[in-house]
């Protein structure tokens, strides 16, 4: 009993327990959609979208499938990170996708025009997310420009100059760059034999593995170093940051160039493995720097649980693609995934609602347990302190 | 009908993590009372009023009104209740304007248009009527704690609120203000309004309260008549020892000069004036100086110029030999140690733990930092442990209890621990007993008069007379952003004091104001 209660008082067990009700919340929802849609297939299509690749058909088609996902997931779980160490420096990078897109621009750049190798286009599109986030970062630090403002900005200023810049090194016969399987191998990401486990699927690339080092790297950062303990101190306080010496203004900029270059990783790590080429007539700011939110959120805003978070999210879109489209109009996979990528935004609301649920049942609890202690007391005095 | 109680708390028992902070609590309030609530730092005080107007909720006990058992789930309870609240810690929207925080949950509209032309005539009228001077139009974040305390005021006397609950209302008011808050608790008591009072100054309570009721440790130790209470008594019954309310020192030693301030003057924010003007001091080794003046004479933007805040608009500051005028704080804070004004906004990060925020000034030197960037954990929550034993600084859970769930007085404690403990030459104390109990008042005294005697130069900003009187060896006069007087404490008294402080006399630079009138 006592085990229980510390168990459920724990913040970690708390922010699985509240990610998980979320999942659940959302996907009960996604199913009545689809019933009231369509009521036949309503069944079918939620566990299409739970089970994603597990609904192949053969063990080859599954781990292909599975690599897809995951090759997917890299990226958005690098967003997810921008967005989650901006959050606990107290800023909220909405301006992901932006940086987003600056990686893609200039990894696609360096390696189609410049023929670079993936290492240099890997870190161009670092340095490329870094400048739009100290943009935002300079804004606000020097001009008090709310980094939500000028991040949603920059994502349509940066999506025009990125399809502007790319159309130089695009197909001639489609708005997609080039193929880089075909104009510079060099700069796609090494799959260092990964490939051989996902039935040589060759998008499974290095860029997974480093994405989850990124993730240890980045709860290094902010649990264990000097660094992580003057950011978040700029987070919670800047006049006290202020006040002890730490460079509040730098901090702020410092930590949008952090996130950006996360987010710049990001797009280099979806690109540079030719899983898809970058489309130059594309009029929306990619949806990868926003699910990254619900990401962070899912994940309980822990570097950790974004990474298990992100593959959840990039699995249901991708299971919802695979939803029967004779029976469901073609837009329903990408509605039902964001009905749940939505309630995962709430996962904050349900952490609330049950330490408020906690701390009534304990005040009753404790109440009914104190009036036999006072009971006994009354005869025995002093029934103990407990 | 007439139960004499207004209030009565009955056997009210509130735990927190690590600690019970009202163990088994019973108070009863008067109708018509002025109820003061004496107690040390941490002792519960602020818990059980909390739980009174429904911030919290106790684990045991009932709370009656009126000798009726009422539930009191939220503020809005209270309120309906007819219970107001002054919090310790005001609870304000920094970047509205104080007429807007005042009506801010009270409006009343028109065609779903604010109405705030009858709000502000019965703000002024009642601000006129209590001598609770403000301006309604200014923003909270640009107007000093004590404005904002008469804005918390107020704020309660706007509702018509019948109970009043003040927690700690004078630990920012100039004795001035408390006068006058006296006089305005004792025509609310008058009108026929119930007072709980919390204060931790014992002539406060002799001066206005009824009765008095004592808390230890979270324990009820009792309540007694004021009247036939001495001050004595009850910081007996308070801290469960003899209190020595009168400092004892030594003439001071002092050696060389250790800070140099030459004609420093510093912008306001407030107003297009300069809020310090061709301030001039010098602070030596072993003696401790006191800024003394009325809250708002620039004593704020003089510590903030000095500790590097603010910029200076001209003039000059030597720490140690060194030209500071425009250095870092990081470089300041080398040799100078400053315990500031405001502990929420500066003083702590609220959200970290104690250990953290024991570190705040010092977390990037090789002690606590290994040369890679890393935290060395260990030393963090040995050194915190190491302070809070030292300094007494009370909480839940030792060095990983959240600033924010400490009590006001410990967390001014912790703040004191971390300056005092940190290697400097200099030491700015502002207000560094605000909020703290008569013990612990009694212990930082003694460690203000400990650093002089170990040879560091102590720079005090202080509004309490009794303070500015007793602990200082030097005293300046500041008026207006002006240093008006030099007296020597122990051969002023009170009464010249504030003659200096209301700027009617003046033996400092006073050529140098003829001259500039006369220009
Ligand atoms: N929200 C909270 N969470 C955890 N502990 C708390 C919380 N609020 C108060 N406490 C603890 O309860 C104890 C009593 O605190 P309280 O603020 O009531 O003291 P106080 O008598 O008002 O002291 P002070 O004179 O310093 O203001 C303290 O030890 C404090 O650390
Ligand atoms: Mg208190």
């Amino acid at each position: 009993m006592e085990e229980k209660k510390s168990l459920i008082k724990n913040p970690s067990f708390q922010a699985i327990l509240t990610s998980v009700v979320c999942i659940i919340l959302g996907l009960l929802i996604g199913y009545i959609v689809l019933l009231i849609i369509n009521p036949v297939g309503a069944g079918e299509a939620i566990k299409t979208i739970i089970l994603n690749f597990l609904t192949r058909a053969s063990s080859m088609a599954r781990a292909k499938a599975l690599g897809n996902t995951l090759a997917k997931t890299a990226p958005l779980l690098m967003c997810a990170l921008s967005i989650c160490f901006c959050y606990k420096v107290g800023l909220f990078n909405i301006g992901a996708p932006g940086q987003y897109e600056a990686g893609a621009c200039i990894g696609l750049y360096a390696a189609l025009a410049w023929n670079c190798n993936w290492i240099v286009c890997l870190l161009l599109a670092a340095v490329a997310g870094a400048l739009v986030g100290s943009i935002s970062g300079f804004l606000k630090a020097y001009r008090n420009v709310n980094e939500v403002i000028s991040g949603i900005m920059l994502n349509w200023i940066i999506l025009y100059l990125t399809n502007m810049i790319l159309t130089r090194v695009k197909d001639p016969t489609s708005p997609y760059t080039m193929k880089l399987s075909s104009k510079n191998s060099g700069a796609l990401i090494p799959s260092a034999g990964l490939e051989a486990l996902f039935a040589h699927n060759k998008t499974v690339t290095l860029a997974i593995p480093l994405s989850i080092l990124f993730a240890v790297l980045i709860w290094v950062i902010l649990n264990k170093t000097k660094f992580g303990y003057e950011l978040k101190a700029t987070g919670f306080n800047k006049e006290a940051a202020k006040y002890a010496g730490m460079k509040e203004k730098q901090n702020i900029i410092v930590t949008l160039a952090i996130g950006g270059a996360l987010a710049g990783v990001g797009a280099a790590f979806l690109f540079l493995t030719g899983y898809q080429e970058w489309s130059t007539t594309q009029s929306s700011v990619p949806v990868m720097g926003f699910n990254g939110i619900a990401a962070t959120f899912l994940g309980g805003l822990h570097p950790i649980g974004t990474i298990f978070a992100s593959f959840f999210i990039q699995s249901i879109t991708d299971g919802g693609a695979l939803i029967d489209k004779s029976v469901y109009p073609s837009q329903i996979s990408e509605l039902i995934s964001s009905i749940i990528i939505y309630l995962c935004g709430f996962v904050l609301f349900f952490k609330y609602a049950l330490n408020n649920w906690i701390r009534k049942k304990e005040t009753r609890e404790i109440s009914k347990v104190d009036g036999k202690v006072i009971d006994t007391a009354a005869a025995g005095k002093e029934g103990g302190d407990k | 009908m007439d139960a004499p109680y207004a209030i009565e708390m009955v056997n009210i028992t509130k735990r927190f993590p690590g600690i019970i902070a009202n163990d088994n609590i019973t108070l009863q309030l008067r109708r018509g009372e002025i109820h003061a609530l004496l107690g040390e730092n941490g002792a519960g005080k602020s818990t059980l009023m909390s739980v009174l107007f429904g911030l919290y909720q106790a684990e045991e006990g009932v709370i009656k009104k009126d000798g009726k058992e009422v539930k009191i789930n939220d503020p809005n309870d209270a309120n309906d209740l007819g219970i107001g609240m002054v919090h310790q810690h005001f609870k304000l929207v920094q970047c509205f304007t104080v007429l807007e925080n005042i009506i801010l949950g009270v409006e009343s509209t028109k065609g779903g248009l604010l109405q705030m032309d009858e709000a502000r005539e019965k703000v002024l009228a009642l601000s006129d009527k209590y001598g609770l001077q403000v301006d309604p139009d200014a923003k909270i974040e640009d107007i000093t704690v004590g404005m904002q305390q008469r804005t918390e005021i107020l704020k309660m006397l706007y509702r018509d609120n019948e109970i009043l609950i003040f927690d700690e209302p004078t630990a920012v008011l100039t004795p001035q203000e408390i006068e006058e808050l006296m006089e305005i608790m004792r025509n609310l008591r008058a009108e026929g309004k119930s007072i709980l009072f919390i204060t931790h100054k014992l002539n406060e309570i002799k001066a206005v309260a009824d009765r008095v009721s004592v808390l230890r440790r979270g324990k009820y130790i009792g309540t007694v008549d004021v009247a036939d209470t001495s001050k004595e008594e009850m910081s007996r019954m308070m801290v469960g020892r003899d209190v020595n309310m009168v400092v004892e020192k030594e003439p001071a030693k002092t050696g060389d000069t250790i800070l140099k301030i030459e004609d420093m003057t510093v912008a306001s924010k407030v107003h297009s004036n300069n809020a310090v003007k061709d301030v001039s001091l010098e602070v030596k080794e072993g003696e401790i100086v006191c800024i003394a003046g009325i809250d708002g004479n620039g004593q704020t933007e003089f510590v903030y110029g000095l500790t590097g805040m603010e910029p200076l608009v001209s003039g000059k500051i030597t720490l140690c030999g060194k030209d500071i005028s425009n250095a870092s704080i990081r470089s300041r804070s080398k040799e100078m140690s400053h315990i500031p004004e405001d502990r929420h906004k500066h003083g702590l990060v609220l959200d970290y733990p104690l250990e953290y925020n024991m570190i705040l000034q010092r977390y990037y030197q090789p002690q606590f930092t290994s040369g890679a960037g890393f935290l060395k954990r260990k030393e963090i929550r040995e050194y915190s442990e190491k302070l809070e034993a030292e300094y007494d600084v009370r909480s839940g859970q030792g060095p990983v209890t959240i600033a924010r769930s400490m009590s006001g007085g410990n967390q001014q404690k912790a703040i004191i621990a971390r300056e005092v403990d940190k290697d400097h030459k200099l030491l700015v104390a502002v207000q560094p007993t605000r909020g703290l109990d008569v013990g612990a008042i009694e212990g930082v005294h003694k460690q203000l008069i400990a650093e002089r005697d170990n040879g560091r130069a102590v720079l005090l900003v202080s509004l309490e007379l009794e303070e500015v009187m007793n602990v200082p060896d030097r005293i300046l006069v500041m008026y207006e952003g002006e240093i008006v007087g030099e007296l020597d404490p122990k051969k002023t008294t009170v009464e010249e004091l504030g003659l200096y402080m209301a700027g009617a006399k003046r033996n400092v630079g006073a050529e140098k104001a003829e001259r500039k009138e006369e220009a």
